[in-house]
């Protein structure tokens, strides 16, 4: 059997092209789709002998689960919620509303990936737009401190690179591409030109380039350990601003290194002067799924993008108060609920050894470092093969995911919605 | 069922003028009797003895859900958090003064006495989104104006002569999207933005599609006409904010040619003067163009003196703001069809400039002399937040209040426009009209707005207590679909609304070759586009077209 159109929601790119096989109910092609991506399709799930739900380690009934860990959110004191960038926005919706009767927190992966865009935006506003406009109209397209050959790799060849567009319509001929980063990554190969910058000099390129595009003169000294000549500086600027339609994709590599939230607002800032001069877009690079669906649900339900907290009834945001690396490094949690997320895998040591102390419930579609070390796991189907609803692509659009398979297991919506209610009885709220 | 006896009602597309009144309510819906029998059964009764009884209100023209909306409360946690709302048993927490998070949204709605709203402006790519947090706003009934004047392939239909082919587009796009009427923002000046440009007049040249502004309304306006939607096109006018715009207002009504048309947040469209310069009012000029032309409606945009947040799918308009304020601006161009742009503004009683939008805002209300085609709004939030409603009623009914807040802003400013000389004051019937039997009508709702047999069973009731801003802002009852929600401003029970919507009929041949415009210049695929409204209306309702 062939479904048609099906989307991918392994990273921010969410192409919704894919031509999926299922031959003895199992998908044994992906046409369209990258290697990351068929990969997630192909492999997609656990083993079908992983049980529904185990409780320290042992097989249980998913009412027994549901019933251990409610029992473990309601008794705790400031519990956190963590994760979610790889489900779907309906399961999202009620891990929002679970954080709230159980009055910890709520952060996604944005905190510890493209938070200090958010704050950007909060500081400084952001110029964009969505990925067809780049597509149809962008001449110049710079990625920095990004490497979408191996982050996002249909990005260059459906988006932002190769694509024939309605005022471009010679395809990659009619652009140019900049790549900017501190190493060589494989995504030069597809740059007419690579700009390499010393590590942790981001901020100071990026404060020249807007001075420059402002009209200011930027005295040698200034940039001398940029790794970056002033020639090179200037033409860069006069590129971007000669420009038609420019835009700047943003990366991990500004995002999570030295100066962070300094880096992206040095960035929009960039963009904004910028479109004194021509129409320039910048947009984050935004790594899983559904990660922008995630800051899109907290955002409307309430009113911040991540690291939410609600012992006081009411949504507060604080970053670097109430966002997951902080919390837990500082011994603060004293319960997890770990959505669609690896933390053992990917959070800084002091984190992790915290999660190890406290109690963790876990839901993944497949096995992994955090599912091993949960004192409650739980297997969940897989939304967007085996069950619908909504993902946000990197640009905001929001796209409804295709089922492809059947499942037993009971989805991340499911699960977090009956421990939704069983919390609020057990708290009697 | 439900008995509210003896309450004085003001219900005026039923001619009802404060007579005391009796209203029975069964299964949703006002009915004249109790059927069966069942007169004399049991059923909850509200005295309400010297309480004022209307329909639910009606805003239709807000910005209350979707991606503009949504990165707005991203933006600004410097504006949440001086508004906190703890969640209770019975409601979500939330926070937001000027642009509420989704459950704050409908609860102040809803403790207001309104119980339906619009979203003015939703690209028609993230209807899903819009539908999404529609389905987290509780109480009201909803719905959302899908954006077209710059719409691509709108545009180069309109170029090519194919004027059916485009009316059949509009319908599949209104279906596909779950929307409700025709929106345009800034009309081809929203396309030319997208390479830094704008749209002065109406016959400006859109570069690269050959049409005009002018041939963008007529085109649009016609086609909202032959599909027969409720609402006619809903314009929101070129050179919003622009010193002189009012004869650009002017020229689209008269575009219209004698087609409906709605005509947005006019007090912001409603400025002589040199542009660059100073604003002078032209709302006489306007009004009477209105007063004399039965075919356009407008809404006022009123603006009041405080901080709040402009978000508007006018992206040229947007970056003119903040390169005055210098504050924080977001920018969004979105593929094919439109774009929007959000910067947090403060409404100054000292400026000149500010003082005079205000005071435009209240010559409209007060020279309108047809309260069926006006309709109560600030344009939420872009002119103030809507649950400034109440202060803005005051100032409408109350003519010494007015004098005293005219005291406090710009005096120069005061003394330029016809203000201090207009004494009318409106009556509750008159405010009745404004705040929800013009807007239903308009917007082409039989069953709201009123409380004949047959309506929704939406309705609010006030105690005649202090002032007319008190006794808009706390209603003693809000009931929806026959419920009692809100007790004394607060919310008893959370419920959710309806979404509604509209399906016309088209050519299905015409997908033919919008999925071609689609392989060659979307994102997306074709087949991924359209909203399923099973998945995302959990409670819908299609209006139907006009035969
Ligand atoms: S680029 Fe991303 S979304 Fe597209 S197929 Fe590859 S992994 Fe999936
Ligand atoms: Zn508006």
């Amino acid at each position: 059997m062939q479904v048609d159109h099906v989307v991918c929601a392994f990273c921010g790119c969410v192409c919704d092209d894919i031509r999926v096989t299922v031959e003895g109910g199992r998908i044994t092609n992906a046409r369209n789709a990258c290697a990351l991506g068929k990969s997630w399709f192909l492999n997609h799930g656990a083993p079908s002998d992983l049980p529904v739900a185990r409780i320290e380690g042992k097989p249980a009934s998913l009412d027994q689960g549901i019933e251990e860990a409610a029992r473990c959110l309601a008794g705790a004191r400031y519990p956190l919620i963590y994760g979610l960038s790889s489900t779907s926005c309906e399961a999202q919706r009620k891990a929002v509303a679970l954080a709230e009767v159980s009055g910890g927190c709520i952060d996604c992966c944005t905190s510890v990936c493209h938070g200090p865009s958010g704050i950007a935006l909060q500081g400084v506003g952001e110029p964009t737009c969505t990925l067809g406009e780049v597509k149809n109209r962008a001449d110049l397209i710079v990625y920095w401190g990004s490497n979408p050959a191996e982050s996002h790799p249909r990005h260059m060849t459906r988006y932002a690179v190769t694509p024939k567009g309605m005022f471009v319509p010679e395809g990659r001929k009619g652009r140019t591409v900049v790549l900017v980063d501190v190493r060589r990554t494989p995504s030069a190969r597809a740059a007419d030109i690579f700009l390499q910058i010393r590590p942790g000099r981001d901020f100071e390129v990026l404060w020249a380039l807007q001075a420059l595009v402002n009209g200011r003169k930027v005295d040698a000294a200034s940039v001398e350990n940029t790794g970056l000549s002033h020639e090179a500086l200037a033409a860069m600027a006069d590129r971007m601003m000669r420009c038609r339609f420019g835009c700047l994709f943003v990366g991990q590599g500004l995002t999570q290194t030295r100066g962070r939230h300094f880096n992206t607002s040095a960035a929009f800032l960039l963009v904004r002067s910028l479109n004194r001069h021509t129409k320039f877009a910048l947009m984050p690079m935004r790594g899983h799924g559904n990660v922008t669906g995630v800051d899109n649900v907290l955002a409307w339900q309430t009113g911040y993008p991540f690291g939410v907290n609600f012992s006081l009834g009411y949504p507060r945001f604080n970053p670097g108060e109430y966002t997951v690396v902080d919390l837990l490094g500082r011994a603060e949690a004293d319960a997890a609920l770990v959505v669609a997320a690896d933390p053992v895998a990917s959070l800084p040591a002091k984190a992790v050894r915290r999660l190890a102390e406290i109690p963790v419930i876990a839901l993944d579609t497949h096995e992994s470092e955090t599912t091993r070390c949960a004192r409650i796991a739980f297997t969940t189907s897989t939304a967007g093969i085996h069950v619908g609803g909504t993902v946000y692509r990197m640009d905001n659009i929001p796209i409804h995911l295709r089922k492809v398979l059947d499942s037993d297991r009971p989805s991340d919506e499911e699960v977090i919605g009956r421990l939704l209610a069983r919390v609020k009885e057990l708290k009697a709220c | 069922m439900l008995k509210i006896l003896n309450g004085e009602v003001y219900d005026p597309a039923n001619n009802i003028d404060g007579e005391v009144r009796d209203i029975r309510i069964d299964g949703g819906r006002v009915v004249d009797a109790f059927g069966d029998g069942r007169e004399n059964g049991s059923c909850r009764t509200i005295d309400a003895s010297g309480m004022i009884v209307m329909p639910g209100g009606v805003d239709m023209h807000a910005h209350i859900a979707g991606p503009k909306v949504n990165t707005a409360r991203k933006m600004r946690p410097e504006d949440h958090r001086l508004a906190p709302v703890p969640r209770t048993s019975v409601t979500r927490s939330g926070v937001g003064r000027t642009v509420p998070s989704t459950f704050t949204t409908g609860y102040r709605y809803a403790a207001m006495g309104y119980t339906t709203a619009f979203d003015a402006a939703v690209p028609p790519i993230a209807a899903r989104h819009a539908h999404e947090e529609f389905s987290d706003i509780p109480v009201i009934d909803k719905g959302f104006f899908v954006l077209m004047g710059n719409n691509e392939y709108i545009m180069q239909q309109i170029a090519s002569g194919e004027r059916e082919r485009m009316r059949d587009y509009v319908a599949w796009l209104l279906g596909a999207t779950g929307g409700y009427a025709v929106k345009m923002v800034n009309p081809g000046g929203v396309e030319l933005w997208k390479s830094l440009g704008n749209a002065r007049g109406l016959d400006e040249e859109v570069a690269g599609f050959g049409v005009t502004p002018r041939r963008i309304i007529e085109s649009l306006a016609e086609a909202s006409m032959n599909l027969g939607l409720p609402h006619p096109v809903h314009i929101h006018c070129n050179n919003l904010g622009v010193a002189g715009n009012w004869e650009t207002t002017l020229e689209t009504m008269k575009s219209l040619a004698g087609r409906r048309g709605h005509l947005a947040h006019i007090q912001f469209h409603s400025y002589g003067g040199d542009p660059g310069g100073l604003f002078v009012s032209r709302v006489a000029e306007l009004a009477e163009y209105v007063n004399t032309h039965p075919n356009i409606t407008v809404d006022v945009g009123q603006i009041m003196f405080g901080d709040t947040t402009s978000m508007t799918g006018d992206g040229p308009l947007a970056h003119m703001l903040h390169q005055v304020s210098g504050r924080k601006w977001v920018n969004v161009d979105i593929e094919n069809e439109c774009g929007c742009g959000i910067v947090p503004i403060e409404y100054k009683d000292r400026s000149h400039m500010h003082t005079t939008q205000w005071a435009v805002g209240l010559e409209w209300y007060l020279m309108a002399r047809d309260p069926w085609r006006i309709a109560l709004s600030t344009d939420h939030p872009n002119g103030a937040s809507f649950v400034s409603y109440p202060r803005v009623i005051r100032l409408l009914t109350d003519r010494e209040f007015r004098r005293e807040a005219m005291k406090k802003a710009n005096p120069k400013a005061i003394a330029k426009t016809s203000l201090p000389d207009l004494d009318r004051e409106y009556s509750l019937y008159e405010i009745a009209i404004i705040t929800r039997a013009a807007p239903a009508r308009i917007l082409g709702l039989k069953h709201k707005g009123h409380l004949g047999a047959g309506a929704d069973a939406d309705v609010t009731i006030y105690d005649k207590c202090g002032d007319a801003e008190t006794m808009f802002s706390v209603p003693r009852y809000v009931i929806k679909e026959g419920e009692i929600l809100v007790e004394d401003g607060s919310i008893r029970r959370e419920t959710f609304g309806k979404t509604l919507y509209v399906a016309p009929g088209y050519d299905k041949a015409v997908e033919k070759d919008i999925r071609e415009f689609f392989r060659k210049y979307y994102t997306i695929e074709f087949e991924n586009y359209p909203v399923q409204l099973e998945h995302y209306l959990p409670r819908p309702r299609e209006v139907a077209t006009i035969k």
